[in-house]
């Protein structure tokens, strides 16, 4: 019934994003939404101890944009969402750039807050990207991180122990 | 024919973007034990441990059955957001 309103804006893209257009376009016209909860990553200027120069984030273009789409899809089947707008950056990063976006809107905060960052968590674990940190020493791949393994799997837990996220 | 793609750190290791491999492979299971048999370090890179798998841009596992024309890709784990 209110299938028609649901609309996805996934980008992956090199350019820079504002967050308050993001939340413009999350709240124009919107009537039915009492909630809007967003998430804004940046490059940290520190990491494992040295300055970070720059940060490079390579891709698998193919595949980037179907992976998020899809978990955007998961993240509507679990809780009665309305808009979800995604945002990722790729190619070179300065430090404190930001490097994803991700609002989701819905009537009732609970339900945005727990999609919002179970899309996050999904993406960290799931979607085709790399960063690369060329930092005062040399430039090396940044290691994928047990704690968000961990914190991806957490959402894989039966529907009446998500209430611990509440 | 079926194309095996590589990506950042694994790419690097590799020393290559990708393979056209004429080889029919029963899963991606077959695939992988045949690259990693190829190189003595190919069998550390591609580990299930140190490497994903995508078929046609699909996460997957051992297990998933392979077709000829698919697209497979070896990416270490990921590390966006």
């Amino acid at each position: 019934m209110q299938a028609k309103q649901l609309s996805d804006f996934i980008s992956v893209q090199e350019a820079n994003f504002s967050q308050a257009e993001e939340y413009l376009a999350l709240c124009a016209g919107n009537r039915q939404d009492g909630a809007i909860v967003s998430f804004v990553g940046l490059v940290r200027d520190i990491n494992s101890q040295h300055r970070v120069q720059k940060l490079t984030l390579e891709h698998y273009p193919a595949m980037t944009e179907k992976s998020l789409k899809k978990i955007v899809t998961e993240a509507r089947s679990l809780w009665p969402i309305s808009r979800v707008r995604l945002i990722h950056r790729v190619g070179a990063l300065q430090a404190s750039e930001q490097i994803v976006f991700v609002g989701v809107s819905s009537r009732h905060r609970g339900h945005a807050f727990q999609a919002c960052e179970f899309i996050m968590d999904q993406l960290k674990t799931r979607a085709p990207f790399w960063k690369k940190e060329q930092d005062d020493k040399d430039e090396h791949w940044v290691q994928a991180n047990q704690q968000d393994q961990q914190k991806a799997r957490q959402w894989l837990l039966k529907p009446e122990d998500l209430s611990m996220f509440m | 024919m079926i194309e095996v793609l590589f990506f950042a750190q694994l790419r690097e290791q590799m020393g290559h973007e990708k393979l056209a491999l004429q080889n029919a492979f029963a899963d991606l299971g077959a695939l992988r034990q045949y690259l990693m048999a190829q190189h003595r370090e190919w069998q550390d890179y591609l580990s299930p441990a140190h490497s994903l798998a995508a078929v046609n841009q699909c996460l997957v596992d051992d297990n998933h059955p392979l077709h000829a024309g698919d697209e497979v890709a070896f990416f270490p784990p990921v590390t966006g957001g």
